[in-house]
C-alpha cells in the first residue's frame, strides 16, 4: 500500500480552511464546527481528539465527504470539493478515502473476500482482477487465510482488520478511522493499532478520531477539538510548532 | 449490462433471509397462480364448448317452428306447428337449394323406454337416415336407420351410448328388444359417445324412423294435411355456405307458408357458426373477468413486496450507509433494491407458474371434470409480465427511499 507520494511539491492530502458547520435542530441552530483550519500532508498520522460533542465526528464526516460544510473550503489532494455533485463526491469517496468504523460495519453473512471487493465493485472493477486485489489487501492485514470466513466466524480484531483491508483495497490517499479500537478489547485493539503503525510506516496518510489518549499517543500528531474549535495541535515527542500544522481559529 | 451485476447482490440478500423472501413471494406466487388457473379455466371451458359445438358439425343448420301468435298473444317458441313434412319435401328440391346438401326432418318427444323391468324416460327422435351424417353421429355397434327402415316404417331403434348403458348395462343391445311407450322395437344399433350436454344430448336419445314417431308413437298433429315436425336438420354443402343455405331455406319456407312481406317468419333457423360466435364472446368475457380477479391478487402481492422492501430498507440503513461511504452512487443503491424486488417477483412468478401447472395437472386427473385448465403462452407471458411490472412499480418507491438516506444517519443507526 504505497500512497501517491508526490514529486516536486505535493498538494496536502487534506486542506481545510475556515470551515463551519451549523445544524438546524428544530428551531435551534447547533454550531458543530466554528471555524476550523487544518492541513494534513501526505504520509502524516493524525489523531483527532475531543470529548463527545466537541465536533470531532462532524469534522470526520466532512473530511470523509459524507457531509458538506456550511461555509469554508475543503480540498482533498488539491481538489476543491465545494462544487462537486453527489455523484462526484461518491466517486472521490470511492477512490481517495478508506473508511474504518468503530462497529466495523461489515455486511452480515458475506465472506471476507466479498467484503473487501465491495469498493472495487463500485469502482467498476470486477472478476479476477477484483479478487486478486481483495486477496492482496487481505494479505496486507494478515488475513490471507481467512478469505472465505464470514463476520460471525471471526473475532472482533479480525473483523476490524477485514474492514481495514476493505478501506485499503482501492489504494486511497487517505485512511479515515473513526474510533477503530472502540469496540475491541485492549489486546485486539493493540493488534489493530500495530497494523495502522505498519501502514503508516509504508507511507499511508491516516486520520483517526478517538477519545482515548492512549490510542492517540500512537499517532505522530494530535489535534484536540473542543466546542467546535481546535484548541491544541501538537506532535507527539516533538515541540508543539512544526511545519504542516497551523492553528488559525 | 451493469444492472446484471446487482443480481448476485440481490441473490445474496434473498438467500440471507430465506423465510422472509418466501413469505414475500407468496403474494406474487398466489397472484400468478390465480391469474393462470382462472384464465386457464376460462379458456378450458371455452375450448370445451367450442369443441362440443363443432362436434355437431359446423355445416349444421336447424329449423325450428316459430312461435304461434294467436289473437295477439305470442306463444312459446315452437308452439306453432306450421313446419311440416311438406316443407321437407319442398326443401329437398336440389335445384332451388344448391347450398343445401342433406336434409333430415325430426319429430321428437319424450317417451318411456323399458327393457325387462328397467325403465327410463328419454327423448325419442323420429328421423331419417341422413340425420346421422348431418349431426356427425357415428355408430359403435350395429347400424343407423336406413331409407328402407323409414319407408317401411320398421319398428327399429338406435340408442345413444348412455341410454344403451342404462337399459342394457353390459349386455350387447343390438338385436335385443326395447319397449317404447309399450310398443316393441328392435335395437339395430348403438351410437358412439358424443360427450354432449343438455336435453338434446344424443348420448341419451333413442332414434326411430320418423313415420313411426309421428304415427304410432306420438300421433303427431297435422297442418294442411301434412304431419308436422319438431325440427329440420340441414347439412349445408360446406361450412362457408351456411348463410346461402339459410337464405334459400327462408325464401322457400316463406313462400310455402304464404307470408306477406310485413309478416315475421313463423320458423327459426339456427346455425352453428353464430352459436360458436356467441360461445366465443361469452368465454372471452369469462376469461377476462376471471383474469381480472387474478390480477387483483397480483396487485395485492405487489403491495406485499413493497411492504417488505420498505422494511428491508429500514433494516439495512447501516448497510446502505456503508455502501455509500465506500463509494456507491445513488444509482447503485437504486438498482440494488430494484433488482432485488424484481428478482423476488420473478422467482415468485416462476413458482406461481409451476404451481399453476400443478393445479392444471390435478384438474386433469379429476375423472368427472368435463374440461381442462388450459395454460396458453399468452397467459404465461401476461402473468409473468404483470408480476415483473408489479416488481418495478412496487419496488421503485422503497429503492428511492434507500437512495435518499443520509449516509451519516445511516451509519449511526443501530
Amino acid at each position: 500500500m504505497i500512497p501517491q507520494t508526490g514529486d516536486g511539491v505535493p498538494a496536502p492530502v487534506v486542506q481545510i480552511e475556515n470551515v463551519t458547520k451549523v445544524y438546524q435542530m428544530g428551531t435551534v441552530q447547533v454550531h458543530a464546527l466554528r471555524g476550523i483550519s487544518l492541513t494534513v500532508q501526505a504520509g502524516e498520522y493524525l489523531a483527532i481528539m475531543g470529548a463527545s460533542g466537541s465536533g470531532k465526528s462532524t469534522l470526520m464526516h466532512l473530511i470523509g465527504l459524507l457531509d458538506r460544510p456550511t461555509s469554508g473550503t475543503y480540498r482533498i489532494q488539491g481538489t476543491e470539493t465545494g462544487q462537486l455533485s453527489r455523484s462526484r463526491l461518491a466517486h472521490v469517496r470511492n477512490r481517495e478515502i478508506g473508511f474504518v468504523f468503530q462497529q466495523f460495519n461489515l455486511l452480515p453473512r458475506v465472506s471476507a473476500l466479498r467484503q473487501v471487493e465491495l469498493p472495487l465493485f463500485y469502482a467498476g472493477i470486477t472478476g479476477r482482477r477484483s479478487r486478486e486485489m481483495a486477496e492482496e489487501a487481505l494479505a496486507v492485514v494478515g488475513l490471507a487465510d481467512r478469505t472465505r470466513h464470514r463476520p460471525d466466524e471471526m473475532s472482533g480484531g479480525q473483523q476490524q482488520r477485514v474492514a481495514i483491508a476493505r478501506a485499503l483495497v482501492n489504494r486511497p490517499s487517505l485512511l479515515l478511522a473513526d474510533e477503530p479500537t472502540g469496540a475491541l478489547d485492549s489486546r485486539t485493539g493493540a493488534e489493530v493499532l500495530d497494523l495502522l503503525d505498519r501502514l503508516r510506516a509504508q507511507g499511508l496518510t491516516i486520520i483517526m478520531v478517538t477519545h482515548d489518549p492512549n490510542v492517540a499517543r500512537r499517532a505522530e500528531r494530535v489535534v484536540t477539538l473542543s466546542d467546535g474549535r481546535i484548541v491544541a495541535d501538537r506532535r507527539n515527542g516533538e515541540p508543539a510548532s512544526s511545519e504542516g500544522a497551523e492553528v488559525k481559529a | 449490462m451493469r444492472v446484471l451485476q446487482y443480481l448476485p447482490v440481490a441473490l445474496q440478500s434473498i438467500a440471507a433471509h430465506k423465510l422472509r423472501a418466501i413469505l414475500t413471494m407468496l403474494g406474487i406466487i398466489i397472484g400468478v397462480t390465480a391469474v393462470l388457473t382462472t384464465m386457464g379455466i376460462g379458456q378450458g371451458a371455452a375450448a370445451n364448448i367450442t369443441q362440443r359445438i363443432e362436434s355437431q358439425g359446423t355445416n349444421l343448420l336447424v329449423i325450428y317452428p316459430g312461435a304461434a301468435s294467436t289473437g295477439g298473444v305470442r306463444g312459446q317458441m315452437g308452439s306453432s306447428s306450421t313446419l311440416t313434412m311438406g316443407d321437407v319435401t319442398d326443401l329437398q328440391n336440389a335445384s332451388l337449394h344448391p347450398a343445401v346438401a342433406l336434409i333430415a326432418p325430426e319429430y321428437s318427444a319424450n317417451a318411456q323406454l323399458a327393457v325387462g323391468d328397467t325403465n327410463t324416460n328419454n327423448s325419442i327422435v323420429g328421423t331419417t337416415a341422413e340425420y346421422a351424417s348431418i349431426r356427425n353421429l357415428t355408430i359403435a355397434a350395429g347400424r343407423f336407420l336406413t331409407a328402407d327402415d323409414v319407408k317401411q316404417q320398421s319398428r327399429v331403434a338406435v340408442l345413444g351410448s348412455e341410454l344403451a348403458g342404462d337399459l342394457f348395462s353390459s349386455r350387447d343391445p343390438v338385436g335385443q328388444a326395447v319397449r317404447i311407450n309399450g310398443e316393441p322395437f328392435e335395437v339395430i344399433g348403438v351410437l358412439k359417445s358424443v360427450g354432449g350436454f343438455g336435453p338434446n344430448n344424443p348420448d341419451t336419445q333413442a332414434f326411430v324412423p320418423i313415420p313411426v314417431a309421428q304415427g304410432r308413437l306420438f300421433n303427431a298433429s297435422r297442418y294442411r294435411g301434412e304431419y308436422t315436425v319438431t325440427g329440420i336438420s340441414i347439412g349445408a354443402a360446406s361450412s362457408d355456405r351456411t348463410n346461402a343455405a339459410k337464405l334459400e331455406i327462408e325464401a322457400t319456407l316463406r313462400l310455402r307458408h304464404g307470408l306477406r312481406a310485413d309478416q315475421d317468419n313463423d320458423f327459426r333457423i339456427f346455425d352453428q357458426a353464430s352459436l360458436l360466435e356467441t360461445a366465443a364472446d361469452v368465454s372471452q368475457v369469462l376469461t377476462i373477468f376471471l383474469g381480472a380477479i387474478g390480477a387483483v391478487s397480483l396487485v395485492v402481492g405487489g403491495i406485499g413486496i413493497m411492504n417488505i422492501m420498505l422494511v428491508s430498507v429500514t433494516e439495512r440503513t447501516r448497510e446502505i450507509g456503508l455502501r455509500k461511504a465506500v463509494g456507491a452512487q445513488d444509482s447503485d443503491i437504486l438498482f440494488q433494491f430494484l433488482v432485488e424486488a424484481l428478482l423476488l417477483c420473478f422467482l415468485g412468478g416462476i413458482v406461481g407458474v409451476g404451481l399453476a401447472y400443478a393445479v392444471a395437472f390435478l384438474f386433469s386427473r379429476i375423472p368427472a371434470s368435463t374440461f381442462n385448465v388450459v395454460i396458453t403462452p399468452d397467459s404465461l407471458l401476461l402473468a409473468l409480465g404483470f408480476s415483473l411490472l408489479s416488481g418495478v412499480i412496487f419496488g421503485i418507491y422503497p429503492a428511492l427511499r434507500a437512495t435518499q438516506l443520509d449516509p451519516i444517519q445511516a451509519l449511526r443507526s443501530e
